[in-house]
């Protein structure tokens, strides 16, 4: 289902551009707000990070936001409310982003449900590798969600074909070593490890990690299928508020000859 | 990694996809270690000649007068290089390094004594050394980061989160996901992904195998039971696994904090304020909230304020093969007081809490009966909290006379 959705729309544009944020964060109210304001820009897809005390793979940016809206007594119920307003208002795929402790401790069948009623089209779980994921994967299979695997530039090709196998949608390509939300250098190396990802697999591809301006985007077009940006955007509403944030997704793409092809 | 380190359904191996190249490089290199005869021999050696093993066992005579129970022994890990037992496992991840040819090493820490022991070992073995402390550690533990940064390491005080133990190892792992090309993390404790509880434990080893020949040869017998204080669980597996096939009863001993009533406290296995869930890379019992989020802790202890625990004492915990108490800092203080007055012995507060539980039990055991208390450390470095504790006013004199030297 998102598969085919990525594809058809990749049939529109050159790249398609996923988004991050973290629920709550600066508030519910504020989060309604960029989701709005991102897909009236022309965000294809987007990831929602449900809040997690321990979030080892992210950096400053999104722990910090992790933090804050922990601190603000954001909870999973809320979450879960407000992944399914956003859902019921804008016609984009949604994932969830979180770690496995969050589905573990609402029950792994249980959340996959949720995200089934909810109308959410799957999920990124950064510390759950395929190997322990034996649970999550049937669990998600039976609702027909897509669970989102990883790629990054220290995997070995075998274990790419392996990863590829128990993802669906697409995979999530980390651009580099690191945390979320530092500097990328988008150089030649990097286009072999892309090179590696494709050949990899048939399912399209999303790089994130570093992604920040229409440089990076530019970069990534026709290499990628999907652009995560992350980090970018929760600097953005930090420095200049939410209203600030639909300018900025315009440019990443407007000057791409073709992008509404 | 084709064995993932489950005991009994705990443990595992939840790590970003970064880094599973970094654990199957590790899990390969502990392994082939293992495997080779020499590489213990070579262990042996250096903790025989750079730190003190193996460590005395030293009868508390007066101890044991003072409870008119059971016969109390001391395993003095104490008398470690560096004060501690973390010296055990630092020096046996720094060969493993050595064998890995990486450079850099980092690690987490909360008493500071295994940032200390990863410093001291960086300094001779000529690796760089960064260690990650939470900010509230940093201050409660000045005296090591004095030494940590003397012996040439970077000690980074993280301020997120909690600012304690738990805090520090998630700023190591995102230190490692960007530098395991170069750089190894020794993790301090029984904790984390596999290989690290089996790793930590195979090394922290030593303890147990000494003290069983050692109580054997004083005593022609073995110990009524082993007491250990239980932070990540380190110290504890390693004096048990020397008494695991044997009817030694084995009691592990977690901060009580301000009591188990208070909610302030870090027992995850004595106290029924925890349950099972996924962080930091293993699946144990932590102090968590119903959503999955980890409390705060609270221990006067800084090397016991731990959300977490070994999987390997969770999988010991339900099987009922160790047995696990809470101790109060109340009690802590206490024991510690009265272990310097008998014996002219000073535990670390961590290791102060097996002193605590034994002290309970010993009473209630014959004459005939002995028991190992494991001091997991010395008490040099608790010299603020504990002069806060006993509100020492010689001490906040001489303070406050050095911060007018410094002020002048
Ligand atoms: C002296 C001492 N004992 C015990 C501990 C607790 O660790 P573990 O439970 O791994 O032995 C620490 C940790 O910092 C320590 O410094």
């Amino acid at each position: 289902m998102l598969e085919s959705y990525i594809k058809n729309k990749r049939r529109e544009k050159e790249i398609l551009l996923m988004t991050h944020i973290v629920l709550g964060y600066p508030s519910f109210d504020d989060c309604f707000q960029i989701v709005r304001e991102m897909v009236d820009a022309g965000v294809d897809l987007m990831e929602l990070q449900i809040p997690f005390s321990e979030p080892i793979a992210d950096g400053p940016v999104i722990l910090s936001a992790n933090q804050k809206a922990l601190a603000n007594g954001v909870t999973v119920q809320q979450c879960i409310d407000f992944s399914k307003q956003v859902v019921r208002s804008f016609d984009i795929p949604f994932l969830f982003m979180t770690y496995y402790n969050i589905l573990f401790q609402y029950g792994v069948k249980d959340f996959s449900s949720m995200m089934s009623d909810a109308g959410m089209y799957g999920a990124i779980v950064p510390d759950l590798p395929p190997e322990e994921g034996e649970e999550y994967l049937q669990a998600m299979k039976s609702c027909h969600l897509s669970p989102i695997f990883i790629f990054t530039p220290t995997t070995p090709d075998e274990r790419m074909k392996k990863i590829a196998s128990c993802g669906e949608g697409f995979i999530y390509c980390v651009a580099r070593k690191g945390v979320t939300g530092s500097q990328t250098d988008f150089t030649s190396e990097f286009h072999g490890y892309l090179e590696r990802c494709r050949k990899a697999t048939t399912l399209p591809l999303a790089l994130g990690f570093g992604v920040k301006d229409k440089e990076d985007i530019d970069f990534l077009t026709g290499k990628a299928d999907i652009a995560v940006i992350g980090s970018q955007t929760i600097r953005l509403v930090d420095q200049k508020g939410v209203g600030a944030v639909g300018e900025f997704i315009r440019g990443l793409r407007s000057q791409i000859k073709g992008a509404e092809k | 990694m084709d064995h993932r380190g489950y005991y009994d359904g705990f443990g595992g191996a939840f790590i970003p996809e970064i880094l599973v190249s970094t654990f199957d490089e590790l899990s390969a290199a502990f392994q082939k270690a293992k495997r080779d005869p020499d590489f213990w021999q070579e262990y042996k050696e250096i903790m025989s000649t750079y730190s003190c093993r193996p460590t005395p066992l030293t009868f508390a005579g007066n101890l044991t007068r003072h409870f008119g129970g059971a016969r109390i022994y001391i395993k003095r890990e104490d008398l470690n290089h560096t004060g501690a037992h973390k010296a055990n496992n630092v020096i046996g991840q720094g060969l493993l390094v050595q064998r890995m040819g990486k450079k850099r090493v980092i690690a987490e820490t909360g008493a500071g004594q295994h940032g200390v022991a990863t410093a001291t070992m960086a300094a001779r073995f000529g690796f760089e050394c960064t260690i990650y402390m939470g900010e509230v550690d940093v201050r409660r533990q000045r005296p090591n980061v004095f030494w940590m940064e003397r012996l040439g390491a970077k000690v980074v005080a993280v301020k997120d989160g909690t600012r304690i133990l738990k805090d520090a190892i998630n700023e190591a792992f995102r230190d490692w996901v960007t530098h395991m090309d170069t750089t190894h993390y020794v993790l301090g404790t029984a904790c984390g992904p596999h290989p690290f509880p089996e790793m930590v434990t195979y090394f922290q080893s030593i303890i147990g195998q000494e003290a069983r020949k050692q109580i054997i040869s004083r005593e022609g017998k073995l110990p009524a039971r082993v007491y250990a204080c239980v932070g990540g669980g380190s110290n504890a597996m390693g004096i048990f696994s020397g008494f695991m096939d044997d009817p030694v009863e084995l009691v592990g001993v977690e901060a009580g904090g301000e009591g188990l009533d208070s909610g302030r406290h870090a027992s995850r296995l004595s106290s029924d304020d925890a349950s099972i869930g996924i962080a930091q890379g293993y699946k144990t019992y932590f102090l968590q909230d119903s959503d999955g989020q980890m409390k705060e802790t609270h221990s006067i202890a800084a090397g016991l304020d731990y959300v977490g625990v070994s999987p390997i004492l969770s999988h010991l915990k339900e099987t009922g093969r160790v047995r696990f108490e809470a101790a109060t800092d109340r009690k802590v203080v206490e024991a510690l007081s009265l272990t310097i007055q008998k014996e002219g012995l000073i535990p670390a507060l961590e290791s102060s809490h097996a002193f605590a539980q034994a002290f309970v039990e010993a009473p209630t055991l014959s004459k005939q009966d002995c028991i190992i208390i494991n001091q997991s450390g010395r008490g040099d470095k608790d010299i603020f909290t504990v002069a806060d504790a006993f509100s020492d006013p010689g001490w906040k004199e001489f303070i406050m006379q050095k911060a007018e030297e410094y002020n002048a």
